[in-house]
């Protein structure tokens, strides 16, 4: 009998590469499910392109450009593609979900040597490149109106944000324009096809902790210095909890913290590292969406802070009997 | 037409003052170095090998430029041309070496060695060493995991997908000895490339006492020591129940090559022999093996 | 508290194949095989000559150095040959080769059953006692016993800590031990305190052994000094490290030895041993192990002499399974894969675990994604990624800044690594390295030294 040799441990978790990125891709469903209530085929259709796209993309690159044998089996590339759709307006031309794929996977990802290699986003960076070269169509958003049939539905709204924006520069008026906190919470807002239920990710992202698959550190600290900077800055007319609320259920900043920011690759490895990596991102999305030129900051907060991450992956974890000096 | 002007000035200017601090600091910071070991550097190969012993061709450079006469210093990579163009720059005599090459000395292919065991790790020699002997009997034997081939900077090594042994490739064998540092368990000599690269090698590094070296490995050296008896130039010493040719004695007069019962000694690139000789060499290998 | 604070991981304990099975013991073989080293440091040096007869428990090699233990003959019998045996992992080492003849005993030993609980012995007798028999710990470092009970001077052992932890997966003997030995623990326990001169000890056991705690903690009520502290279940508590932080919560220091925190650590099994060497003159020949396994067939504990082959208690245990893929000296967390069944029985084996061939590979490893949960396993507090990223590109210096000679090998980072990468295979290596090189640098600086010095004498 010829035996099988190995080095301890002789035992695993179980735990894979795949796994978490399907409870990952679970963990959106419901956001997902809401959003193509909310838009119809539109959100059907917009996210079939990029998951698609970026599968496919992947696999050519990996395929005969890297001659790696391709990965896709992880899962990786599916998730990356839900992502950048979830960062879309779900009436985008179907070409400029392919581009922004292309540049997720292969400049985002796979120029650096595929997955565990890049240092940012790659959801991110395609969401960025579409919203600095198509402005226009990145930033028209249609109004959830429930299921609709069609898919290029042209009717545009104002997000909450861009309101905020405006009630941030002393018009006060637009106060009422604003989607009540009850409605940003539980209903449907406008915006991206992925930001529009705040609970429905919520659920998501509890669910993620829950099953371990991510850590507390990121999105509490994300959230709660966002929480912070905004009590100290609430504009006139408005109550200071009102506007925290406010800050926290529109735009992407649940959708950042617990889906985005926390993404394995592109984020800090120990704790503390975490911990001071969300507290930047909040901070950085803070000074964008009340200083900057555009309403929302998180996919540019994201992805300054990838790149500190290798400085903050210096900081060692706390060693066994290091005295506590 | 002002805000060009003024635009110009400033930054020749800046330019100005800048290249000024940097011709200061460069002139303040200048570190005085023997301008030959700059030209060393240049003749030697570049490969940073670390074949010579230092930790790389500047180290080399720095102590030939250092040294008094070039004994002991030798670039492996380069070879002698490149030692004479040291040596002429610096005005010292260069020493002769022989060249030499890479040999493995295992000659344990998968028919020679049964598969005990099968190893389920990381693919390296090193890790495999650590935790037991290896996927066959043979403590000393190759482990087939590459070490030396990843080792190699020169892309002279190779596994045989055939035998799970290492080959290197002569022409490309600088013989700078990282492959013999790699291997864990010290199979990999640098020996000498013989006339016409001819040589004689034990392939075998087996210490073990006959019978269980052999139960390991049909190709094993057993230590019977007929080789040591037969060999006229006294070339061959048996320790620890393993032979070694010395191939500063070894005259390969082929003697050894013959009385091995289990073929362990092989003859490296001799012509052919004629098939008259060949047929009763090979029918005393088959009766040593039954 | 109640656990160690840093890392840590939940492997599935599967100790239900073995748990609660009597203790069997297990019959005389015809020849034995007695391996000279069986514990960590030197060789023990062969005293009787081929040909001879010797009795059980008679000494037949003495401790060849101060961290080094005795052996005794197991059986009785004549010793046929001094030779070199291959073990479990095809290395050579040096054993005693023995024909069994009956079973006669030294005639001191107190080979009774009945509890000896009177002693009135000095400290120092019971450290002899302890030495003289051999004793290692047997929860698997084996590091000699009677080292751990002279503290160096200046250091002063405050608390007495025994790991009946058990920590590791399938693993059950030293539960069993608690079980039908309690009693003579605590005896054990009691002469360990005494011949250290405290007053406190505590015995760590898991919550998933809720039998033993309650065992354990009806018999020490009434004994002054002595507690059992119930704790989490994580692993690796029965690190001793770990177990020092979850008991009395102190940290023991990178590099130094637990009597830093004032802590002396010992298994419960050795606590028995010390038992029956102290109040029955009996040395340490035999062990309790676990044959485990999903589908052995009568998986269990078994009480083994050393030099028993191991294949016999696993024919007593019903034979390998036919599904075998590996077998594990040890648990699966730390135990070392063997190469052969052809080995004795020794103090280094505390269990014999067969693990069928679909769960005996590993899964292919991907590349990282850095998604730092080795990190948040390391009990010790490292980062396996970088070391053993840092070994595979040979970078020893850097290792050796980033603390790998703390790592403890226990494990928890390849479990939990989601890419199945080999990082304690890397780490391993590389510690194993940069021990070597900190040796060296050691040694080249001894001898500068003694060059100075002798320099200066002149």
């Amino acid at each position: 009998m010829k035996l099988i040799v190995s080095a301890a441990p002789h035992a695993h978790s179980g735990d894979s590469v795949r796994r978490n990125m399907l409870l990952v891709i679970a963990a959106l469903m419901p956001a997902y499910a809401v959003s193509v209530a909310a838009f119809g085929w539109g959100a059907i259709i917009t996210a079939a392109i990029s998951i698609v796209a970026c599968v496919g993309f992947e696999w050519l690159i990996a395929k005969f450009i890297l001659k790696q044998t391709p990965t896709i089996g992880d899962c990786s590339a599916i998730l990356t593609g839900l992502l950048l759709a979830f960062n879309l307006p779900c009436n985008l031309s179907w070409w400029i979900v392919v581009i922004g794929a292309l540049v997720a996977i292969g400049v985002g990802k796979m120029t650096f040597g595929g997955l565990g290699q890049n240092p940012f986003n790659p959801a991110l960076v395609g969401r960025v490149f579409l919203l600095i070269s198509f402005p226009v169509q990145m930033t028209t958003w249609p109004r959830p109106l429930g299921f609709q049939t069609q898919y290029l539905d042209a009717i545009t709204a104002a997000t909450p944000l861009a309101h905020m924006k405006q009630i941030m520069k002393g018009d006060s008026l637009l106060i009422d324009q604003l989607p009540s906190l009850w409605d940003s919470f539980v209903g449907v807002i406008g915006g991206s096809l992925g930001e529009v239920c705040a609970i429905a990710l919520l659920i998501g992202g509890l669910g993620l902790i829950a099953t371990r698959v991510i850590t507390w550190h990121i999105p509490v600290s994300i959230l709660a210095t966002m929480a912070i900077f905004a009590w100290l800055t609430t504009p006139t007319g408005m109550c200071g909890h009102e506007y925290v609320l406010y800050t926290l259920l529109t735009g992407g900043a649940i959708l950042g913290a617990f889906f985005m920011a926390t993404d394995y690759v592109t984020s800090p490895m120990t704790n503390c590292g975490k911990l001071i990596f969300g507290v930047c991102i909040g901070l950085i999305v803070m000074v964008i969406r009340t200083w900057g030129a555009y309403p929302e900051g998180m996919s540019f907060a994201i992805l300054i802070m990838n790149a500190c991450v290798p400085l903050l992956n210096k900081i060692r974890p706390k060693r066994f009997g290091e005295s506590k000096k | 037409m002002n805000v060009i002007i003024i635009s110009l000035i400033v930054l020749g200017v800046t330019g100005l003052v800048a290249a000024v601090l940097l011709y200061i600091i460069a002139q303040k910071f200048k570190v005085e170095e023997d301008p030959r070991i700059d030209q060393v550097q240049e003749v030697l190969p570049g490969a940073n090998c670390g074949g010579c012993g230092f930790a790389g061709c500047r180290a080399l450079s720095e102590a030939c430029v250092k040294a008094t006469s070039l004994e002991g210093l030798f670039c492996p990579v380069g070879g002698a041309e490149t030692m004479a163009k040291v040596g002429d720059i610096l005005g010292l005599a260069p020493v002769a070496t022989e060249p030499k090459v890479a040999v493995v000395r295992c000659n344990g292919t998968c028919e020679a060695r049964p598969r005990t065991s099968e190893y389920n790790g990381a693919r390296s020699c090193q890790i495999m060493h650590n935790l037991y002997v290896g996927e066959t009997a043979c403590p000393f034997g190759c482990l087939g995991c590459g070490d030396c081939v990843a080792a190699c900077n020169f892309g002279a090594l190779s596994m045989d997908p055939e035998t799970g042994l290492p080959v290197v490739d002569e022409e490309k064998c600088t013989s700078c000895g990282q492959c013999v540092k790699a291997c864990p368990r010290n199979i990999i000599e640098l020996r000498k490339k013989g006339p016409k690269s001819r040589r004689m090698v034990v392939m075998c590094v087996n210490k073990d006492k006959g019978a269980p070296a052999r139960k390991a490995c049909l190709n094993a050296c057993i230590g019977c020591g007929k080789c040591q008896t037969v060999c006229a130039f006294d070339a061959i010493t048996v320790e620890n129940n393993l032979a070694y040719i010395d191939y500063n004695k070894c005259r390969l007069c082929r003697k050894c090559e013959d009385a091995c019962p289990t073929h362990a000694i092989h003859a490296v690139h001799f012509p052919p022999r004629k098939p008259a000789e060949e047929q009763p060499v090979t029918e005393t290998g088959k009766e040593a093996q039954a | 508290m109640n656990t160690f604070k840093i890392g840590g991981v939940h492997p599935q304990d599967n100790k239900r194949y073995s748990a609660h099975q009597q203790i069997v013991t297990c019959p005389l073989p015809e020849k034995a095989i007695i391996p000279l080293i069986q514990h960590i440091g030197a060789p023990a040096q062969p005293i009787v000559e081929k040909g001879e007869k010797v009795r059980v428990g008679q000494l037949i090699a003495k401790a060849g150095g101060f961290v080094s233990a005795n052996i005794h003959a197991p059986f009785s019998g004549t010793i046929t040959k001094i030779d070199t045996t291959v073990d479990a992992w095809g290395a050579r080492v040096p054993a005693i080769f023995m024909d069994v003849e009956g079973d006669l005993w030294e005639e001191d030993i107190d080979r009774t059953t009945a509890v000896v609980r009177e002693s009135q012995m000095e400290p120092k007798e019971i450290i002899d006692r302890i030495t003289a028999a051999g004793i290692v710990g047997l929860g698997g470092a084996c590091f000699p016993t009677h080292v751990k009970l002279l503290p160096p001077p200046g250091k002063k052992a405050e608390m007495l800590i025994i790991n009946g932890v058990e920590c590791e997966p399938y693993l059950t003997c030293d539960h069993q031990l608690m079980l039908e030995h309690g009693e003579e623990i605590i005896i054990g326990i009691q002469l360990l305190m005494r011949a250290l001169g405290i007053k406190r000890a505590v015995i760590g056991i898991e919550k998933n052994k809720p039998d033993a705690i309650a065992r354990m903690q009806a018999l020490c009520s009434r004994i002054l000094g002595v507690s059992v502290i119930p704790l989490n279940m994580k692993y690796p508590q029965g690190g001793e490290k770990q177990l020092i932080d979850a008991c009395i919560g102190r940290q023991v220091p990178s590099g130094a030895l637990p009597i830093e925190v004032g802590a002396v650590v010992d298994n419960v099994a050795t606590v028995y041993a010390v038992y029956e060497a102290v109040q029955k003159r009996k040395p340490l020949i035999s062990r309790v192990i676990t044959i485990t396994g999903k589908s052995v067939a009568k998986p269990g504990n078994y009480e083994v002499r050393f030099g028993t082959p191991l294949a016999d208690v696993v024919a007593l245990a019903g034979g390998i399974p036919e599904d075998t893929g590996k077998i594990i000296g040890g648990g699966p967390m730390m135990g070392r894969a063997m190469n052969s069944l052809d080995m004795p029985a020794n103090k280094r084996v505390s269990g014999l675990l067969f693990l069928p061939e679909k769960e005996s590979r590993r899964i292919e490893p991907e590349n990282c994604i850095r998604c730092g949960k080795c990190v948040s396993a390391c009990p010790m507090g490292l980062e396996p990624y970088l070391l053993s990223r840092q070994s595979e590109l040979q970078m020893w210096d850097e290792m050796k800044q980033h603390s790998v000679m703390d790592c403890i090998e226990c494990g928890c980072c390849q479990f939990t690594c989601p890419s199945h990468r080999p990082l304690l295979d890397y780490v391993r290596m590389g510690k194993a390295k940069v021990g070597g090189i900190l040796r060296a640098r050691a040694a080249a600086a001894k001898v500068a030294a003694e060059a100075a010095a002798a320099k200066n004498n002149q």
